[in-house]
């Protein structure tokens, strides 16, 4: 099993592949036999991907399972997992067999929507294993790719604005990154994600276009790291692209792009920017921490004024990920701790959102809030899960979305406590728009006639939500199976982000002018 | 004699093949020829550039230094005499059914071949300036080879009278470095231009002949005949221009520089930056508004031009070597997408409008994602090998220390992506229009294919073009 790696992050593809070349027809009986090709890779992957799950240890913090090979150009294929990226994987190969049960509906160019799934997972799983910075980045721009088709011919009335707005978006804010990547592998020579972890890029502050640059090369790199991750993630004020994508997106691509896709960027951050550039990060730290309370207040605010449920959901999403970013550059153990916990519970939770409201579009084909109400008297099975998504949502002691928050803002706040605090109130209107959110639509009279007619969840609708109401369940009540596998990887990291921050030995602007002032006599 | 005629062998035999099959086709059947002599050159040159490929070791002069075979113009002749053979191939079928396959069609561009290889090979201005002409006037008759079509005419025309300044302004350039170096051979202007004792006649003649061979690769601001020859061209012949006269062109900027001006890069080296970024956002913004698929392509070229410039402008070995594998994969990206754009056709009619490609997914899904590969090969998406030329001429940027122009040219590669995906969306997201039919041309579909399959397959092999290109490069940069 040396190459377990490798072997889960191309069953997809492989499967793809023999749906392009040798499935022919359209008929229903092709449908259906690419709907089970799909869902049995799928399946089969996660399976698969059980066994690095099981192998994993935790106490090591190295890469595990580490495969390298050379490669064209002179560039490595070496992938491997660490305690950062090894839950991401799994929650990867976990939310893809669902997502395929979810599209169970589709009709119009079955076999392509599959095919464009499953290239997507496997591009996903590569960006959470990649270890070799140009490899990573073809992972994380080619999965550009299937998401622009699957927003552009699956998606919506606005389709086609929504797609090219994700697509450029997304597309010049990794360019930024590729222009990075080139000067750490000129500086560092080599591309060795292992070996650039440990490499010390030069934090000698320079002056640019008559700009003083603190933090110098380092802060230069963390930028344009930033620019690409940011958009990912996405954080304010760039998220623009999310809500216009999640809405038009078919539900399935909302699951994915909302439970995995947005992970990237956080997972970018905590793989690249905090270890690599430590020094940049901690110049930008403040900045960032306030963009994140920001996000949280400001996006929690938008999201109460939506008409639209999956727009709500996608602000809402955006809130979310600003407790991410602030646990990350809170750069202290719970901080880092409680941003993958979150990216993780967020991961459950959002997907289970947007399949909630993919359960009335598909019977209701509208999302508007006011079209519906009252739900709960037809739909009492629908009105259970989704009260509990909501409740996860909300950060509910007892559900996953508790712990994220708590932690993140736990580490913020020995970090930086008036982030803490506004960021504190986020939380508040997070139960305002959610709740708010559930009144509308379930409860009230069922006064609409159109509604009168509709029928509660199938079985293959409940069984989709059965594994995630059990995921949010067992990290909200036993968070240790999440903090054992990440926190010995994370304290690592945290200790070697905060001994390159010290030893660099300016924490301030004033510091560094001192050291100058030395230096000049 | 005998050693420098053997080391201009290849072109030799080429010459009397054209020669021979000139004559022969004028006193026999003439056009009715046509086919025959489209395969038998392109059978030829493929020969050469194996023969060419597999030979052939270290440098030799020949000529008194008028001619050089170097692994540089080795690697360059390939990759000219295999574009042009695939290109000569893939458009047969298309001008016989329209009528334009003549039998001068062939030998024209056999023709123009050996003034490519010339000009690649050529060590002194003299041989530059003969290839260079020999070339061009053979694309000026092959632009307006519709002789009864308009806007063909216009091309030819229009190629001939702004091609005709620049080759003037080529020869004045010449003359001035002649004059201020008083040698016109390579070896001894890079010992007279010095890194720092350049004279100003000197630097004049530079950017004199920059201007000219800036011209030849339609980088801006020397790129306005490009649009409408692409456009009035017949489409085989337009593929033609996209691809082998590109090559050579930027092979023998990347001599006249390094070899002659190799020790003054500081002196050359802004201006080609100048010219690389000038063509990346052209390109990139001007082919937005373009309907016509041939001239979209046209403004893709000018912005590939740009981005290969890039690599010259680090003036770096690794630079050559970049801008030698970016080259590589770009005419195999254009060959890929012009046989696509050849396959395509309405009541006989070819069609260029990229509205007609409305839902073409739906009715040819295989067609469909070969295209889709290839446009995203051409924006520099990765996993496809459009990708990797672009990473390589940006690691070339920033190791000469021109992080600038590397970010200059990933901000006009988002800009560019735009109009590929333009097409994407007609063909994927549009809506139902008139059907535009597909030509089942088996060789067509074989090149569109191969162009498609290199650029996934690309990511795991190369194909050894990337030790050629360094061997090729090592030789070149002193």
């Amino acid at each position: 099993m040396d190459n377990i790696l490798s072997i889960v992050t191309f069953i997809p593809a492989l499967a793809a592949a023999f749906m392009a070349v040798l499935m022919r027809g359209d008929d229903a009986a092709a449908r259906r036999n690419a709907k089970i090709i799909a869902l049995f890779a799928t399946s089969a992957t996660f399976l698969v991907s059980l066994f690095i799950y099981a192998g994993f240890d935790p106490a090591n913090t190295g890469f595990q399972f580490v495969e390298e090979r050379a490669w064209i150009f002179g560039l490595k294929y070496k992938m491997g997992v660490d305690g950062i990226s090894v839950l991401f994987v799994l929650l990867t190969t976990f939310v893809m067999p669902l997502t395929i049960l979810a599209s169970w509906n589709v009709t119009t160019r079955v076999k392509e929507y599959m095919i464009a799934f499953l290239l997507l997972e496997t591009l996903m799983l590569g960006v959470f294993m990649a270890l070799d910075l140009v490899l990573f980045y073809l992972f994380f721009e080619a999965g550009l790719i299937p998401m622009f088709l699957i927003i552009g011919i699956w998606g919506g009335k606005d389709r086609i604005y929504a797609s090219f707005k994700f697509f450029l978006y997304t597309f010049f804010g990794s360019v930024l990154m590729l222009v990075a990547m080139v000067t750490m592998y000129m500086e560092a020579d080599t591309t060795d994600i292992v070996a650039l972890l440990t490499y010390n890029f030069s934090y000698a502050s320079f002056d640019l276009l008559g700009i003083h640059v603190l933090g110098g090369l380092q802060t230069m790199l963390f930028l344009a790291f930033f620019a690409s991750f940011a958009v990912k993630m996405p954080m304010w004020p760039v998220h623009t692209w999310l809500p216009d994508a999640h809405v038009q997106a078919p539900t399935a691509g909302s699951v994915v792009l909302a439970a995995i896709l947005l992970k990237m960027g956080g997972y970018g951050f905590l793989r690249f920017s905090l270890p690599m550039f430590p020094v940049g990060s901690e110049v930008m730290s403040d900045l960032i921490l306030w963009m994140s309370a920001i996000a949280i207040v400001y996006t929690s605010l938008v999201a109460m004024v939506q008409e639209d449920m999956k727009k709500l959901i996608a602000y809402s999403s955006v809130a979310h990920m600003g407790f991410v970013t602030m646990g990350i550059f809170a750069a202290n153990q719970q901080g880092v701790d409680g941003a993958i916990f979150q990216m993780l519970s967020h991961g459950f939770i959002s997907a289970a959102l947007f399949l909630c409201v993919g359960v009335i579009y598909d019977r209701m084909h509208t999302r508007d809030i006011d079209a519906y109400g009252g739900l709960v008297i037809r739909m009492p099975a629908y009105a259970l899960v989704f009260m509990f998504f909501t409740m996860g949502n909300v950060g509910l002691p007892g559900t996953s979305g508790f712990i994220g928050e708590f932690l993140t803002l736990m580490g913020t706040f020995q970090a930086n406590t008036w982030v803490a605090f506004v960021a504190t109130s986020g939380v508040i209107f997070s139960a305002g728009y959610a709740l708010w959110l559930y009144r509308r639509v379930v409860f009230g009279d069922l006064i609409k006639e159109s509604l009168k007619t509709i029928q509660d969840m199938t079985p293959r609708e409940k069984w989709i939500f059965a594994p995630l109401v059990a995921m949010t369940l067992l990290l909200g009540i036993y968070p240790v199976v999440v903090t054992d596998v990440i926190g010995p990887s994370t304290e690592a990291l945290v200790t070697s982000v905060n001994t390159a921050v010290a030893e660099a030995g300016f924490l301030t602007e004033a510091a560094e002018v001192e050291v100058a002032a030395t230096n000049s006599h | 004699m005998q050693a420098d005629l053997s080391v201009i062998l290849p072109e030799i035999i080429l010459a009397i093949y054209v020669m021979a099959a000139l004559i022969g086709a004028v006193y026999t059947a003439k056009d009715k020829l046509a086919p025959l002599l489209v395969w038998a050159t392109a059978a030829l040159m493929v020969v050469l550039g194996v023969w060419i490929g597999t030979s052939g070791e270290g440098a030799t002069e020949a000529f008194g230094g008028m001619i050089v075979d170097d692994a540089f113009s080795r690697f360059a002749k390939v990759t000219i005499l295999l574009s042009a053979a695939a290109v000569m191939v893939m458009g047969q079928d298309y001008m016989s059914k329209r009528g334009m396959l003549r039998f001068e069609y062939p030998l024209l561009v056999a023709l123009s071949v050996i003034g490519m290889m010339v000009m690649v090979s050529a060590g002194d201005l003299m041989a530059l300036y003969m290839g260079l002409e020999l070339q061009s006037l053979a694309l000026y008759v092959v632009a307006a080879l519709r002789r009864d079509s308009i806007k063909s005419t216009e091309a030819g025309l229009k190629y001939f009278v702004l091609g005709a300044l620049s080759s003037g302004l080529l020869l004045y350039g010449a003359s001035l470095v002649y004059g201020f170096a008083g040698t016109t051979k390579f070896a001894g202007i890079i010992e007279v231009a010095q890194h720092g004792e350049v004279s100003i006649g000197l630097l004049f003649g530079i950017v004199f002949l920059i201007s000219g061979m800036g011209f030849k690769v339609s980088a801006v601001p020397f790129h306005m005949w490009t649009p409408d020859v692409y456009e009035g061209a017949p489409t085989p012949v337009t593929a033609f221009f996209a691809s082998a006269p590109k090559v050579a062109a930027m092979g023998l900027f990347a001599r006249v520089l390094h070899d002659a001006f190799g020790h003054a890069v500081a002196d050359w080296s802004q201006v080609v930056a100048l010219l690389s970024v000038l063509s990346m956002f052209l390109g990139a913004v001007a082919a937005i508004g373009q309907t016509d698929i041939k001239r979209l392509m046209a403004y893709s070229s000018i912005a590939h031009m740009g981005y290969a410039l890039i690599g010259l402008a680090a003036g770096t070995e690794l630079g050559v070597q970049a801008l030698l594998i970016y080259m590589t994969i770009y005419v195999a990206m254009n060959i890929g997408t012009f046989a696509f754009i050849m396959m395509l056709h309405r009541d006989g009619k070819p069609v260029t409008d990229i509205r007609a490609l409305n839902q073409y997914a739906k009715r040819e899904p295989g067609r469909a994602l070969g295209m889709l590969i290839l446009l995203f090969s051409l924006s520099g998406v990765p996993p496809m090998l459009g990708f990797f030329g672009k990473f390589f001429v940006l690691r070339a940027a920033v190791e000469a220390g021109m992080s600038w122009l590397a970010v200059a040219g990933v901000i006009a590669s988002v800009i560019g992506a735009y109009y590929y995906l333009r097409i994407v969306f007609f063909m994927y997201f549009g809506s139902d229009s008139e059907d535009v039919e597909t030509h089942r041309s088996p060789v067509l579909l074989a090149f569109f294919s191969a162009g498609a399959a290199v650029m996934l397959i690309g990511v795991v092999t190369t194909f050894g073009v990337e030790g050629a290109a360094a061997a090729a490069a090592a030789m070149l940069v002193h």
